[in-house]
C-alpha cells in the first residue's frame, strides 16, 4: 500500500492505496465521489474524464499513484455555491444529457474544450473533441448544442469582463 | 490488474536505476496504452517506473533545420506547438489524430514509439522523416529502429530520451481511422527532404510500419500525387481483420498516400 | 398550456444532480461489511463442464467464498425463464432448455457464468477467479442461426431438436398469399440481414444483493428498468425469497435500451450469495462481460417476396424469418420476432395479403432479446428495403410507390392482428420531403459528384405499435404478465404532491414529463410534484418501462389517479364554498366557482381533506387515489424519415450529410424530451446501419467484438445535427392521445440510412452496416 495525497475539488486529500489502484477508483471508493464513472475497459468511452493540473484525463487509465501531487477537479467541483458552471447550466436549458451517465465526462470534455479553444469553437470542431467520449442517449445533438451555447455564454462574460 | 509497483523517476539515470533494481519493470509515461493493456491483464510488470515527472525528455526544439522532440512531450504539445508548426506542420497534424484529447493530454511521443503498435500513428512519422531515436545510451535511426509488430531496437531498460529530424522540405500525413477504436486502419507519412522522399504506411502492414518502396521511386521525380497512379501495394503484405481486408487496406495505402502527398505543404 | 403544463418545453428537474455529480446509480451504492463478486465465465462457446476446482482460489488473500452452480441448485434456485409462451404453427409450444444461473454440467456460450468469487476487493476477486480451474470438455459450436438449423450440428439442449424453438406463422394462409404473388404483375425478391446488436447503455449493469438474517429479508439494487418485475420473476420463479421478503431498488439507471428489462443470472446470485456468506455481495458488470452477456437485439436472416398488381398496388407480401436466440431464451426473448415483429409486417400499407413465417433457433452466442424497437426495426427494414427495390425495379419515384400503397382511412385491419386507429402517412411523407428538400436533390448529386463524390437519398415511412399492451389480448397471445401500468397520487396537507409511478426512468425524464401533468391539471408548480418510482417498498406493483410505454401507459394511469383525486377535491371545495360540485372547476391553482368570484386555493383544499374537521358528510378523510390503467389497443407511432449521403468511392466511407425525421407522435407532453428520444433512437439506428455489429467468430464461437475497439459506438463526429418535426393525429385510445416516441428513431432510420447509400451506389444488396470497407467493395463490384 502507498500513501497518495493530491488536490481534489480544492482539497487536500491522502489515502492508502494498492500501486495498482486506478485514479478513478480511488476517486469513488475512497473519496466518495461517485460522480465520475466507468463506462468501458479500454480508454474510450470518456465517463470517467476528470481534470489534473487543469487538463483533461481519463482516470480510468491513469493510476492513483501516477496522480499523486497534482491538482485534480472532478465534476464535484464545478458548480461554486451552488450555482451550476455555465457548461452544466447549458447542458440543462438543452436538454443534453438523457440518463446522466456520461454527462460528468461530457461536461469535464466540455469545460476543458472551452478552455482551450475559447470562442473558436464551432459544431465541426466540438463533434471532433467529443472523440473520446460515448453517449448512448442523446445523439449528441443537444449535447453539441449545449456545448456551443456554454461557450458563446463564456465568451461572452469574459467580453463583458474585460 | 495485476498487483504491481511504482516508482517515480525523477531524472533518466533514476529512472534507469529503478528499472535495473526491477524483477520485470516497465517504463511508463502517459501511460495510455500500458494501463488499459494491464487493466485487461495483457500485462504484468513487477514494477512501474514513471517518466512523467523527468524534466529532460520534455520539450520540443527548432534549432535550424534540425527539430528535437523529447520523449516525454504529449500529443498535445506536439499537435499545438507553434515552432513545429512552423517547422513541421505534418507533425502537429498527425498529433492531433492521435486517441482523443484525453488522451493527448498524457500520452507521449516515446511512449507511442517505443511500444511500436501496428496501428499508431507516430512509427510512420518517425520512419517517413528519417528520424533518429536518442536513447540514454546510443542514437538509433528510425530504419533500424522498429523491428516487427510490437518490437522496437530497444534494450532491457533503454529508455528513449528524445527524437531528432531534419526539417523536411515537404511533409504530409493522411490516416484513416478504425470506425471503432480510431487507432490508424492505415496511415501514411510522405516526406521530402534533401535525401529524398520516404513514404512510411503504418496500421495496414501486417508486421507493422513499414516503407513503400515502390511510392518512393514514383514520388522521387515527381512529387505529385498523380505520380502514384501506377503504384501498388501487394495485399498478400496486408492485415486482414474484421474491419477490413488486405485487398482493402490495400487500396487504402494508395489513398491516403496520394492525400498525403496532396496535404504536404512546403514549409 | 401553462409554463410548466402540457406541451411546455420545461427543463428537466433531474437534470442538477446528473450535472453535479449526485447521481445514484447501482455501482455508486456502498453499505456496510459490503464485498464484491467477480463471475468465472467460460472461456468456451460450448462445453461440459467435468469438475471445478476452487480450492487454490479459496486460498487467496481477501477471498469469502467460490460458489459453484450445484450448490446454487442445492439450495433450490430456480432456472431463467422465457415469460412469453409461443406455439409452432403445428400446435406445439416453444422448446425451451433450461438456463441455470450457474452452469453446472454444460456452457453454451463464451461468457455463461459458472462460478463466482466473493473478495474483500473486485481486484482479489479477480486475482482468485483467475486460480478457479473448470475443467471443460469442449464440444463443438455454431453461433449462425441458419448453419444451426441445417442438419449435423452441434445441439445445444436436448429439448429443442435442431436447435429449433419454434416455427411459428401469422396472416394469410401460405396458399393464399402463393397464389397472390403467382397472380402479380411484379414481384421483387429480397434477403434481408439484420444485423446483430449489442444495446450498449452507458452504465454497465450492476447488481447489490443485501440479506438481512435477523429479519429474514433480501434487498436488491440493480440497474432494472422494472424493479416490480424483476421482483415478481425472483420471487416466484427463481426461488430467491417470497415477494414480501425481496425489496427491488433500481436507483438511477444509466440507460436501458431493452437491456435493463431481463432478470440475469447475476442479481439472483449476489442475493443468493449474500445469504450465503452473510455479507452484502456487489457486482459491476466491465465493458467486456457487458458485450458477452448482456442480452442482444437483432440477428433476422429474412428473405421476402412483395408482389404488385399492373397498377403497382402490393397485392401481397410473403416473408420467412430465422430468428437468432443465442443459447438461452431470454426473459421476452420469444415475443420479439413474432407479436412485436410480424404483427408490423403490413406498415403503412394497404396489402390484402400477408404470410409470415419465423422460426427461433438455438446457437452458442448470448441470449437475444428485445432492444430498442424490439422487433418493430426487424419488420420496418424489412419492409421499407424491399419496397426501395420494388420502386427501383419498377422505375417508379420511391415517394409515389408508398403514396399509391398508404393506408388512408382508420380504423384499419391488418391481416396481421394490427387494428391501426388513428394516422396521416402522407402528412409525415410530404413534411419530410419539404424539410429534406427532396426536389432540389437531383442538383446537389451533380454538384457533389464534381467534387468526386457519390451523394444518395433515402427515405423510410414507418409504423410501429407502442403502449404495451392491452393485457387480455397479449394474455391471449401467450405473455405471462398483464402489460397495465399503477399509479398513486399522494396530496400532502401542505398541497405538494407525490405521484407513485410503476414506470421507470432511466433516461427518459419521466421525474419531469409526468409532474407536468399534475402541474397542468392542478396548476401547482412542478417543484412541488415529486416522482417516486423504481422501489418495490415505496411503489405499488407496475410494470416498467419498455417498448415506448410509460407514456401512453403510464401516465394514462397517472391521468386515471387524477381524474379521482381532482373529483374528490372539488367535492371538498364545493363543500367549503357552500356551491355545488359540478360548479367548480380549477384555475391557476385555485379551486374556483365558475363565473363567481368565490374560490378557495389549492393548500386549503388539502389541508382541509387531513384536519377532516369540516368535510361532507361520510367523506374519508385524506386526498390520495390510486389508479391501474390498462389499455384497449396498442398505439401506432408513424412517420417518415428521409437521409441524405454522400460516399467517398476511394475509401467506402459514408458522411450523412441530412438527416429529416417527420413522425406523428399523436399529443406531447414535452416537445423538448421527444425530441431528445428521437434524436437518440436516430442515432442508434445510424450506428445499426452504419457502424455497429456483433461478429462471433464462426468456428470457435468466441465474440470477436467484446469491446470498444472493436465494436464501433456512433460517436459525435460520425453523426450530424438532425431536422426533427412533429404532425399530430391524436390517439383515439388513450385519456392524452399519446402515442409514445422511445423507438420510433432506432426504427425508422434503418432503412432510410440504407436506402440512400444503395442509392448513391447503385447496389440492393449491400447489408448492415455499411462499413467503409463493404462500401467500397459494392461500389468496385459495381463499376
Amino acid at each position: 500500500m502507498t500513501k497518495v495525497t493530491m488536490t481534489v475539488n480544492g482539497r487536500q486529500v491522502s489515502g492508502e492505496v494498492e500501486d495498482r489502484t486506478l485514479l478513478v477508483h480511488f476517486i469513488r471508493d475512497k473519496l466518495g465521489l461517485t460522480g465520475t464513472h466507468v463506462g468501458c475497459d479500454t480508454s474510450q468511452c470518456g465517463a470517467c474524464v476528470v481534470h489534473m493540473d487543469g487538463r483533461s484525463i481519463k482516470s480510468c487509465s491513469t493510476l492513483a499513484v501516477q496522480a499523486a501531487g497534482s491538482e485534480i477537479l472532478t465534476i464535484e467541483g464545478l458548480a461554486k455555491d451552488g450555482e451550476l458552471h455555465p457548461v452544466q447550466a447549458a447542458f440543462k436549458a438543452n436538454h443534453g444529457l438523457q440518463c446522466g451517465f456520461c454527462t460528468p465526462g461530457m461536461v469535464m470534455t466540455a469545460v476543458d474544450m472551452i478552455n482551450r479553444y475559447g470562442g473558436r469553437l464551432d459544431e465541426k470542431t466540438v463533434r471532433e473533441n467529443l472523440e473520446g467520449n460515448i453517449c448512448r442517449c442523446t445523439g449528441y445533438h443537444n449535447i453539441v448544442k449545449a456545448i456551443l451555447a456554454a461557450a458563446a455564454e463564456m465568451g461572452a462574460g469574459r467580453q463583458a469582463a474585460e | 490488474m495485476y498487483a504491481t509497483n511504482y516508482h517515480r523517476a525523477s531524472s533518466v539515470a533514476d529512472a534507469v536505476r529503478l528499472k535495473g533494481a526491477s524483477e520485470d519493470g516497465k517504463y511508463v509515461s502517459g501511460g495510455m496504452t500500458l494501463i488499459p493493456t494491464m487493466k485487461q491483464r495483457l500485462a504484468a510488470p513487477s514494477d512501474l517506473v514513471d517518466l512523467r515527472h523527468v524534466a529532460e525528455m520534455k520539450g520540443i526544439t527548432v534549432s535550424g533545420d534540425t527539430i528535437r522532440i523529447g520523449a516525454g512531450t504529449t500529443h498535445a504539445e506536439v499537435a499545438t506547438s507553434a515552432e513545429l508548426k512552423a517547422a513541421c506542420p505534418a507533425l502537429c497534424h498527425l498529433a492531433s489524430q492521435i486517441g482523443d484529447p484525453h488522451v493527448r493530454h498524457m500520452g507521449t511521443l516515446g511512449g507511442s514509439i517505443a511500444n511500436n503498435d501496428p496501428a499508431a500513428d507516430y512509427p510512420s512519422a518517425m520512419l517517413a522523416l528519417a528520424a533518429t531515436i536518442v536513447t540514454d545510451r546510443r542514437e538509433i535511426a528510425a530504419d533500424d529502429f522498429f523491428t516487427g509488430l510490437f518490437e522496437t531496437a530497444l534494450e532491457d531498460g533503454e529508455i528513449i530520451v528524445a527524437v531528432s529530424f531534419a526539417r523536411p522540405e515537404r511533409a504530409g500525413y493522411s490516416k484513416f481511422p478504425n470506425p471503432a477504436s480510431r487507432y490508424a486502419m492505415t496511415g501514411v507519412f510522405v516526406a521530402k527532404a534533401a535525401g529524398g522522399v520516404r513514404v512510411a504506411v503504418t496500421g495496414a502492414g501486417s508486421n507493422g510500419v513499414f516503407r513503400h518502396g515502390g511510392m518512393e521511386s514514383a514520388l522521387a521525380g515527381n512529387f505529385s500525387p498523380d505520380a502514384l497512379a501506377g503504384v501498388t501495394t501487394d495485399p498478400s503484405d496486408m492485415l486482414s481483420d474484421i474491419h477490413g481486408s488486405a485487398e482493402y487496406r490495400a487500396n487504402l495505402v494508395n489513398v491516403m498516400a496520394r492525400r498525403a502527398v496532396a496535404a504536404a505543404g512546403a514549409v | 398550456m401553462g409554463a410548466e403544463g402540457i406541451g411546455a418545453r420545461v427543463a428537466r428537474k433531474e437534470d442538477k444532480r446528473f450535472l453535479t455529480g449526485k447521481g445514484r446509480y447501482t455501482d455508486d451504492m456502498v453499505v456496510p461489511g459490503m464485498k464484491y463478486a467477480v463471475f468465472v465465465r467460460s472461456p468456451h462457446a460450448h462445453a461440459k463442464i467435468r469438475s471445478i476446482d476452487a480450492s487454490e482460489a479459496e486460498k487467496m488473500p481477501g477471498v469469502i467464498a467460490v460458489l459453484n452452480g450445484q450448490q446454487l441448485l442445492a439450495d433450490g434456485i430456480g432456472n431463467l425463464i422465457c415469460g412469453w409462451m409461443i406455439h409452432s404453427k403445428d400446435g406445439s409450444p416453444m422448446k425451451m432448455g433450461a438456463w441455470r444461473p450457474l452452469a453446472h454440467e454444460t456452457v453454451r456460450y463464451v461468457g455463461d457464468a459458472v462460478a463466482v468469487v466473493i473478495a474483500d476487493s473486485v481486484g482479489e476477486a479477480r486475482d482468485a477467479a483467475d486460480q478457479v480451474v473448470v475443467d471443460y470438455e469442449e464440444l463443438p459450436a455454431v453461433t449462425d442461426a441458419v448453419t444451426a438449423l441445417q442438419p449435423g450440428q452441434p445441439q445445444l439442449h436436448p429439448e429443442a431438436a435442431g436447435n429449433l424453438i419454434y416455427d411459428w406463422a401469422l396472416g394469410t394462409s401460405e396458399a393464399d398469399t402463393d397464389a397472390a404473388i403467382a397472380a402479380a404483375a411484379h414481384v421483387t425478391e429480397m434477403k434481408i440481414v439484420n444485423n446483430r446488436l449489442s444495446p450498449n447503455p452507458m452504465e454497465p449493469r450492476a447488481a447489490l444483493g443485501i440479506y438481512d438474517s435477523a429479519e429474514d429479508h433480501y434487498t436488491c439494487y440493480t440497474t432494472s428498468q422494472n424493479p416490480h418485475v424483476a421482483r415478481l420473476v425472483m420471487s416466484a420463479f427463481y426461488n430467491v425469497a417470497p415477494e414480501n421478503k425481496l425489496r427491488v431498488i433500481a436507483p438511477d439507471v444509466g440507460g436501458g435500451f431493452g437491456s435493463k428489462i431481463y432478470i440475469y443470472p447475476e442479481e439472483i446470485v449476489c442475493l443468493w450469495a449474500s445469504r450465503r456468506t452473510g455479507v452484502p455481495v456487489k457486482w459491476t458488470s466491465d465493458r467486456t462481460e457487458a458485450f458477452l452477456t448482456d442480452a442482444h437485439g437483432r440477428d433476422h436472416v429474412s428473405t421476402v417476396k412483395m408482389a404488385f398488381d399492373s397498377d403497382n398496388r402490393i397485392t401481397a407480401l410473403k416473408v420467412d424469418t430465422i430468428a437468432n436466440f443465442g443459447a438461452y431464451m431470454s426473459l421476452f426473448s420469444a415475443a420479439v420476432p413474432t407479436y412485436l415483429y410480424a404483427t408490423l409486417l403490413s406498415g403503412q400499407y394497404a396489402i390484402p395479403a400477408i404470410h409470415a413465417n419465423v422460426r427461433a433457433v438455438y446457437t452458442n452466442t448470448a441470449p437475444v432479446d428485445a432492444y430498442r424497437g424490439a422487433g418493430r426495426p426487424e419488420a420496418t427494414y424489412l419492409l421499407e428495403r424491399t419496397i426501395e427495390t420494388a420502386a427501383r425495379e419498377l422505375g417508379v419515384s420511391p415517394a409515389e410507390l408508398r403514396r399509391k400503397n398508404f393506408i388512408r382511412s382508420f380504423p384499419y385491419q391488418t391481416p396481421v392482428i394490427m387494428n391501426y386507429d388513428a394516422g396521416d402517412y402522407e402528412a409525415s411523407l410530404e413534411a419530410a420531403m419539404k424539410q429534406a428538400d427532396w426536389a432540389g436533390f437531383a442538383t446537389r448529386k451533380a454538384e457533389a459528384e464534381k467534387r468526386g463524390k457519390k451523394r444518395g437519398i433515402g427515405m423510410s415511412c414507418y409504423i410501429e405499435a407502442c403502449g404495451i399492451a392491452p393485457s387480455a389480448a397479449v394474455g391471449s397471445l401467450g405473455a405471462g404478465v398483464g402489460l397495465w401500468e399503477s399509479a398513486e397520487v399522494r396530496v400532502n396537507a401542505v398541497g405538494t404532491i407525490e405521484v407513485l409511478t410503476g414506470s421507470h426512468s432511466h433516461g427518459q425524464g419521466h421525474e419531469t414529463t409526468f409532474a407536468q401533468l399534475v402541474a397542468d391539471r392542478f396548476g401547482v408548480p412542478i417543484d412541488n410534484v415529486s416522482i417516486v418510482h423504481g422501489d418495490t417498498d415505496k411503489v405499488q406493483m407496475g410494470m416498467g418501462t419498455y417498448g415506448s410505454r410509460s407514456g401512453a401507459v403510464g401516465m394514462s394511469a397517472i391521468v386515471k389517479a387524477l381524474d379521482k383525486v381532482e373529483a374528490k377535491a372539488k367535492k371538498i371545495a364545493a363543500h367549503l364554498m357552500e356551491a355545488d360540485e359540478s360548479d367548480v372547476v380549477i384555475e391557476n391553482g385555485e379551486l374556483k366557482v365558475a363565473g363567481t368570484d368565490r374560490s378557495v386555493p389549492w393548500f386549503q383544499v388539502a389541508l382541509s381533506a387531513y384536519t377532516a374537521h369540516n368535510l361532507p358528510a361520510g367523506m374519508e378523510p385524506g386526498l390520495k387515489e390510486g389508479a391501474f390503467y390498462d389499455p384497449s389497443n396498442f398505439t401506432f407511432p408513424a412517420g417518415c424519415y428521409i437521409c441524405e449521403v454522400e460516399i467517398d468511392p476511394e475509401t467506402g466511407k459514408t458522411e450523412i450529410v441530412q438527416f429529416v425525421a417527420a413522425d406523428d407522435f399523436g399529443n406531447i407532453i414535452n416537445p423538448m424530451i421527444v425530441e431528445g428520444q428521437v434524436h437518440g433512437g436516430i442515432a442508434q439506428g445510424i450506428g445499426q446501419a452504419l457502424l455497429e455489429g456483433v461478429h462471433y467468430d464462426p468456428q470457435s464461437g468466441q465474440l470477436l467484438t467484446a469491446s470498444y475497439m472493436d465494436y464501433a459506438m456512433p460517436r459525435a463526429d460520425d453523426l450530424p445535427s438532425f431536422q426533427v418535426s412533429h404532425q399530430n393525429t391524436p390517439c383515439p385510445n388513450n385519456p392524452l392521445g399519446i402515442k409514445g416516441c422511445g423507438e420510433a428513431g432506432a426504427i425508422g432510420s434503418p432503412p432510410a440510412l440504407m436506402n440512400a447509400i444503395t442509392d448513391a451506389i447503385g447496389n440492393n444488396d449491400l447489408t448492415m452496416p455499411a462499413t467503409p470497407q463493404k462500401v467500397w467493395a459494392a461500389v468496385h463490384a459495381t463499376h
